[in-house]
C-alpha cells in the first residue's frame, strides 16, 4: 500500500498514477480482509477500483496528457505539507504507544462468516436514516453532473 | 514422510468442506491444477465449436482440414500465435502494454477459485463467494482500458474506452438481477441468506425449486437481464461493437500480436465460462441434476447417474457415424483413423463413467458443466443470429431498459418474498 501510495504522487504520467492508485485501493481492499471483514473488502474491490477508477482512467485517457508529461513536477506547498505530515505521524505515534488503553475495554470477539449479515441489519435498521440521506446525496451529484454536462436543459 | 501421506489422506476423511476451508493446501494445489487444467480444455474446445456451430448455422462446414473435421484447428492456431512474431509499437508505454493482457486474463482465471462444481468440488468456499465473483470479473475492465490506451493508437483507444463504458454499464444491470436472486436464498426457516456460491445452490435444493421458477416470472426476467448483461459485459455478439473487424479493426487489441492476442482471446472465452458459472449458480440450480426434489428416490437417482455415461457414448456415436461418412481415397486414411481413434477414446471415458464409484463423484461435476456448456451454446447461437448493437443503442439499453428492468424486479421480487414470509408461513 505504501509502495503504491508513493507511485501515485510521485508519477509523471497520469495514467501510471492511476494504476498505482489502483493498487493502492487492492492493498486497502487486503486491509479490509486482515480486520474481519469480507463484505467491505469486496464490495471496495467492486465500487472502487472496478468502478471508480475506470471512470478516472476514462478522463485522463481523453484529457490529452502529453501537455502534463512535459511539465515538471512542482511541489511549492513543502511547508505545509511537512506540518500536516508530522502532525499526522505525531497522532499515530500516539496511538501506538499509549495503546490499549484508549480503546474500550471489552472488544466483542469479530466473527467474520456474518459481517455480511451483520452489516445488512445495521445498515437498514439502525443506521436507515443515514443510508437514505446518503443516497439523496448521490441522487443529487448525478443530478447536478447531467446537468453540468448537457448543451441544453 | 507418513506425515506428508497423513496430511494428504486427512482431506479425504472431512466429508463436507472443500479444499480451502478444510485448510488442506496441498488439495487445494490439486484443485487448482485440475480447474485450470479444465478451463483450458474448455476453452479450446470453445475454440473449435464455435468455428464449426457458427459455419453450421451459415450453411457451410467450417474447418475441415486440419484434422478430421477440423478437430485439430485450435492446436495449429495455437501454434501460430506462439510463432507470431511480438510486436510494440514504439510510442506505445511499455510497461502498461506489457501488463494489460496479464490483468486481463488474471481476473478472468482467478474468478474460478469459488466456482461450486459440487457441494465440496469447489477450491474454496468464501461466504462472500458471488461478490469476490463480481468484485474480480470487473477488474478485468482495468486491463482492456490500459491495453487499448498503451497502443497508443486511435483505433485502440476508441474501442477500449467503448468496452470498458458498455462493461461498467451492464455490471450495474447485473448486480441488480444477481441481488433479487440473492433475495431468494433468505427464504428459508432462519430468514438469513447466503453470499457464497455452494450456499446458494444448496438453498435452492432446501427450497426445492431452482430460483429461474421462483415466484414466476419473476425469477425467469432477473435471469434474461442477467443473461443479456452478461452477453454484455463479455464483449461478445451482438454487443461486440467494441472488438468487432468491420467496426474498429479490432478494438482494443489491434496493436497486440501473436502470445499476446492469445492471452485476451484466452480471457474472453474465460470471462464467458464465468458470468455462465454465475449464471447456472444463481438460477440454474448449480450442480443439481433436473427435478432433485420432485422425482427423487434410487430409481431415479440410478436413471440421471446414467446420464454422465450416455451423453459421451453419444458423441462416441457421432464420431464412428462420421467416421463411416469419410470419403474413401487414400488421402483421407489418416482422417478417418484418426477420428475412430478419437471416437474410441471418447466411448472409453462413456465406459469408465458408467463405473459407479466413478459416477457418483462426477456426477454434480457433470450436470454444472452441462448447463454451462448450454450456455456456450447459447453465446455461439446469438453471435450468428443478432445482428451488432449500435453504441448508442446498447448503452441505451444497458441504461434505459435494463436497470429499470432490474429495479422492478428487484422490488417486486421483495415484496413477493415479504408476503410470502409473513401471511402464507407467517
Amino acid at each position: 500500500m505504501l509502495i503504491g501510495g508513493i507511485m501515485v504522487i510521485t508519477r509523471k504520467n497520469p495514467v501510471h498514477s492511476a494504476l498505482a492508485l489502483i493498487v493502492t485501493l487492492l492493498a486497502q481492499a487486503s486491509i479490509y480482509l486482515m480486520l474481519y471483514a469480507p463484505f467491505v473488502a469486496g464490495v471496495q474491490i467492486i465500487l472502487y477500483a472496478g468502478g471508480i477508477m475506470v471512470l478516472f482512467l476514462f478522463v485522463i485517457m481523453l484529457v490529452s496528457i502529453d501537455r502534463s508529461m512535459k511539465e515538471r513536477q512542482f511541489n511549492s506547498q513543502w511547508v505545509v505539507g511537512l506540518i500536516a505530515a508530522t502532525a499526522l505521524g505525531g497522532l499515530f505515534i500516539a496511538v501506538y504507544t499509549k495503546g490499549p488503553s484508549i480503546f474500550p475495554d471489552h472488544v466483542l470477539p469479530i466473527v467474520e462468516n456474518d459481517n455480511t449479515q451483520k452489516i445488512a441489519t445495521m445498515l437498514y435498521g439502525q443506521y436507515m436514516f443515514a443510508f437514505e440521506i446518503a443516497s439523496l446525496l448521490l441522487l443529487v451529484a448525478i443530478i447536478g453532473a447531467v446537468v453540468m454536462a448537457k448543451k441544453k436543459i | 514422510m507418513h506425515e506428508i501421506i497423513r496430511y494428504i489422506e486427512s482431506y479425504l476423511k472431512t466429508k463436507d468442506l472443500t479444499p480451502g476451508a478444510a485448510g488442506n493446501m496441498f488439495w487445494v494445489l490439486v484443485y487448482i491444477m485440475l480447474v485450470f487444467a479444465g478451463l483450458s480444455v474448455a476453452v479450446i474446445a470453445m475454440n473449435w465449436l464455435e468455428r464449426k456451430i457458427l459455419a453450421h448455422m451459415q450453411v457451410r462446414l467450417g474447418p475441415m482440414r486440419v484434422g478430421p473435421h477440423g478437430l485439430l484447428q485450435p492446436i495449429a492456431d495455437a501454434i501460430k500465435l506462439l510463432l507470431k512474431e511480438d510486436i510494440m509499437p514504439t510510442e506505445a508505454d511499455g510497461f502498461v502494454f506489457w501488463m494489460a493482457p496479464f490483468i486481463v486474463v488474471l481476473a478472468a482465471f482467478t474468478v474460478f477459485v469459488v466456482v461450486p462444481f459440487g457441494p465440496t468440488h469447489a477450491i474454496t468456499d468464501m461466504n462472500i463467494g458471488i461478490l469476490f465473483m463480481l468484485g474480480v470479473s470487473s477488474l478485468s475492465v482495468l486491463g482492456i482500458v490500459m491495453a487499448g490506451w498503451a497502443s497508443n493508437s486511435h483505433y485502440p483507444l476508441i474501442g477500449a474506452l467503448r468496452s470498458s463504458a458498455q462493461m461498467v454499464s451492464y455490471e450495474v444491470a447485473m448486480g441488480l438481477a444477481v441481488v433479487s436472486a440473492i433475495l431468494m436464498t433468505s427464504l428459508n426457516a432462519t430468514g438469513t441468506g447466503t453470499l457464497s456460491m455452494i450456499g446458494i445452490v444448496q438453498a435452492q435444493q432446501a427450497q426445492g425449486e431452482w430460483f429461474i421458477f421462483k415466484f414466476f416470472p419473476l425469477g425467469l426476467i432477473a435471469f434474461f437481464i442477467f443473461a443479456v448483461a452478461m452477453v454484455a459485459e463479455t464483449n461478445r455478439a451482438p454487443f461486440d461493437l467494441a472488438e468487432a473487424e468491420s467496426e474498429l479493426t479490432a478494438g482494443f487489441h489491434t496493436e497486440y500480436s501473436g502470445f499476446r492476442w492469445s492471452l485476451f482471446f484466452l480471457a474472453e472465452y474465460s470471462a464467458m465460462i464465468a458470468v455462465s458459472s454465475i449464471a447456472v449458480t444463481l438460477w440454474l440450480g448449480g450442480w443439481l441434476r433436473p427435478f432433485p426434489n420432485l422425482l427423487n428416490g434410487a430409481t431415479w437417482d440410478l436413471v440421471f447417474s446414467l446420464f454422465p455415461g450416455v451423453t459421451f457414448l453419444f458423441f462416441a456415436a457421432i464420431c464412428f457415424y462420421n467416421t463411416v461418412r469419410m470419403p474413401k481415397h487414400p488421402l483421407f486414411r489418416i482422417q478417418t483413423i484418426g477420428l475412430a481413434g478419437f471416437g474410441f477414446v471418447l466411448a472409453l471415458i462413456g465406459m469408465v463413467l458408467f463405473v459407479p464409484a466413478v459416477s457418483m463423484r462426477v456426477q454434480d461435476i457433470f450436470w454444472f458443466s452441462a448447463k454451462v456448456a448450454g450456455f456456450m451454446y447459447m453465446y455461439i447461437w446469438y453471435r450468428g443470429t443478432f445482428p451488432r448493437y449500435r453504441f448508442d443503442q446498447l448503452m441505451q439499453m444497458g441504461w434505459k431498459v435494463l436497470l429499470p428492468l432490474g429495479l422492478g424486479v428487484l422490488v417486486l421480487t421483495a415484496s413477493v418474498a415479504l408476503l410470502q414470509q409473513k401471511i402464507w408461513h407467517p
